[in-house]
């Protein structure tokens, strides 16, 4: 939809998100340039933009030992983050799907209500009720357990939302259809609903992933054994008093930002589609 | 909706519900009602008795000149973060939009942020100002400008506000993108053949049309400022020097923690709610009214 063809603008354009690109990219750059250097490399001032040759070895020294800040090697907290990051995204789809499907296809008491309470949890992000909500959690004894860490962060309006949304635009004779043949609602749901949720699914595993792998406040409260805390917690504890090992944590900040950023590197096309449909 | 078939069996309908509604209450609506019930009470200072005290929590917050001077920073940071991810967006997404060749590259690249934690996107920050080893901080000595967030509060709010702003530009770019995709060429080329530059058609033409996007990006980037920017502020300064990066949110955990005062406590989550949820409401009135150009 070029109107006009100037070189220059064209040109200014490309120099100015070059710029952009630099911005974004030298962060990261560095932080993989730090990560191959030894320990003494890593303090020259400024800090070499080659490589070093050390990143397999800083990688691993990370994963398998408790060093540099951490309390735990590596390997247990990624682990950690991932279950979290997994049970979150499954879940979060999974009970908004249910809930979606109920709304739509049911009529029932309490159905208005169960609506409006779900929506209200849009204006109550876990920032905001902290305390008592850990307090929950602990009465429940659900501190430094799996179950702590994931339940509770799995309601979600906007997903319940995206998917109500795309099931009002399913056609009605679908229903008919299925309930002329004799299949029940579940059969319904599941042979004919969750083929066509797909696409809205796929997007929906992307942005929830990233949700839970990034989680901070809420494991930062709900656990207390650094076993059960998440890599995006432990990261924060390399850079405490006395000399930080800069090698050592950016090679933790690149394993730690790998998962997520390939879901979304790999799922690129349904993640840009289903964020901005998810939000308008 | 209304002419939708149901099927029959409500009790299955509830009962498909209920996991979330079960999750809802027990995690969202019980502890939040617990706050808002504490936030009217007083114990004293042995935390044997509490008592209902109405609203003097608040009263005594609004007067408490070192919580006002938190919500000044709040504003601030949440005023700059807000402006530099949707000023540089924008400016991105429009030139990506002009651009005729990379647009998937430049794409690419830009929405890398919004993958990474906050907490990491703070340690790269860090990295990059740390006063002694910082490639910035070191070109910034080299132009004879000392850089020390550990000391200096007005670098460190600096610091986390372009750290915050770096991750979100992801989200705001794609939404701006998105926005001028959805412009019709027809029109860009009829203000270019009246005669319009490029320059002009973007101010009295393209802006206005992206007003929706850019108001429902002010919002989600007002609740990001407030609420979501936690992990950035903790790992990289942690509210400090002094409490020159202290927000509501990270006062909030703060004091939480010491358990001093808890009906303080629970009136500042209060205040909080208040907020983000006049945000929401905001939110979801335009929605409703889509397009209002």
């Amino acid at each position: 939809m070029m109107v006009e063809n100037r070189k220059g603008l064209n040109l200014l354009c490309h120099a100015l998100l070059a710029l952009g690109m630099l911005a974004v990219a030298f962060p990261l750059y560095l932080m993989l340039m730090a990560a191959t250097q030894s320990a003494e490399q890593v303090t020259a001032v400024p800090l070499s933009l080659l490589p070093g040759g050390h990143l397999l070895e800083n990688l691993s020294h990370v994963l398998a030992s408790p060093d540099g800040g951490l309390a735990v090697p590596l390997w247990r907290t990624l682990a950690n983050s991932l279950v979290m990051a997994l049970v979150i995204a499954v879940g979060k789809i999974v009970i908004s799907f249910l809930s979606a499907f109920a709304i739509v296809w049911f009529r029932f008491p309490l159905r208005q209500a169960g609506f409006w309470l779900i929506f209200a949890t849009l204006m109550l992000p876990v920032e905001v009720r902290i305390f008592p909500t850990v307090e929950v959690v602990t009465q429940l004894g659900l501190i430094n357990s799996y179950t702590g860490l994931t339940l509770p962060l799995i309601a979600s309006a906007t997903a319940t939302f995206l998917f109500r949304q795309f099931f009002l635009t399913l056609p009605p004779e679908l229903a008919e259809a299925a309930r002329v043949d004799g299949a029940g609602p579940l059969r319904f749901m599941l042979d004919i609903v969750l083929p066509l949720s797909r696409t809205n699914i796929a997007a929906l595993f992307v942005i929830t992933f990233i949700y839970g792998w990034n989680q901070y406040l809420w494991p930062l409260l709900v656990t207390h054994d650094p076993a059960m805390s998440t890599a995006v917690i432990a990261i924060k504890g390399m850079l405490g008093e006395g000399a930080v090992q800069w090698h050592l944590v950016m090679a933790t900040a690149l394993l730690t930002l790998m998962p997520p950023l390939a879901v979304v590197m790999l799922m690129q096309r349904w993640f840009v589609k289903g964020l901005v449909d998810n939000e308008k | 909706m209304q002419n939708r078939i149901r099927f029959p069996g409500g009790w299955l309908g509830f009962l498909l519900m209920l996991p979330q509604l079960a999750i809802t209450v027990l995690f969202f609506v019980w502890p939040a009602a617990q706050a808002l019930w504490q936030s009217t009470q007083s114990q004293d200072p042995f935390g044997l008795a509490t008592r209902f005290v109405g609203v003097d929590n608040f009263s005594a917050l609004f007067q408490d000149p070192l919580y006002l001077g938190t919500v000044k920073t709040t504003l601030l940071f949440s005023a700059l973060v807000t402006a530099l991810g949707m000023g540089s967006a924008l400016l991105l997404a429009a030139m990506v939009n002009q651009v005729r060749f990379g647009k998937r590259f430049y794409q690419t690249v830009l929405i890398a942020p919004y993958a990474i934690a906050p907490s990491i996107v703070a340690v790269l920050w860090l990295f990059l100002f740390n006063p002694s080893l910082g490639w910035i901080s070191y070109l910034l000595r080299g132009a004879g400008y000392e850089w020390n967030h550990a000391l200096n509060g007005g670098q460190a709010l600096a610091l986390v506000v372009m750290a915050s702003a770096w991750k979100q530009v992801s989200y705001n770019f794609l939404f701006f993108y998105a926005g001028l995709q959805a412009i019709p060429a027809s029109l860009i080329e009829a203000a270019a053949m009246d005669g319009a530059g490029p320059l002009r058609r973007f101010r009295d033409l393209v802006l206005p049309l992206l007003s929706p996007t850019s108001f429902f990006l002010l919002v989600v980037n007002l609740v990001y400022a407030f609420f979501d920017t936690f992990a950035v502020v903790d790992a990289a300064t942690g509210g400090g020097p002094g409490k020159s990066t202290e927000t509501l949110i990270l006062k909030v955990y703060l004091e939480g923690f010491k358990g001093l005062d808890l009906g303080s406590s629970a009136a500042q989550s209060v205040v909080l709610m208040a907020i983000v949820g006049l945000l929401t409401v905001i939110q979801f009135r335009y929605v409703e009214r889509k397009v209002q150009y």
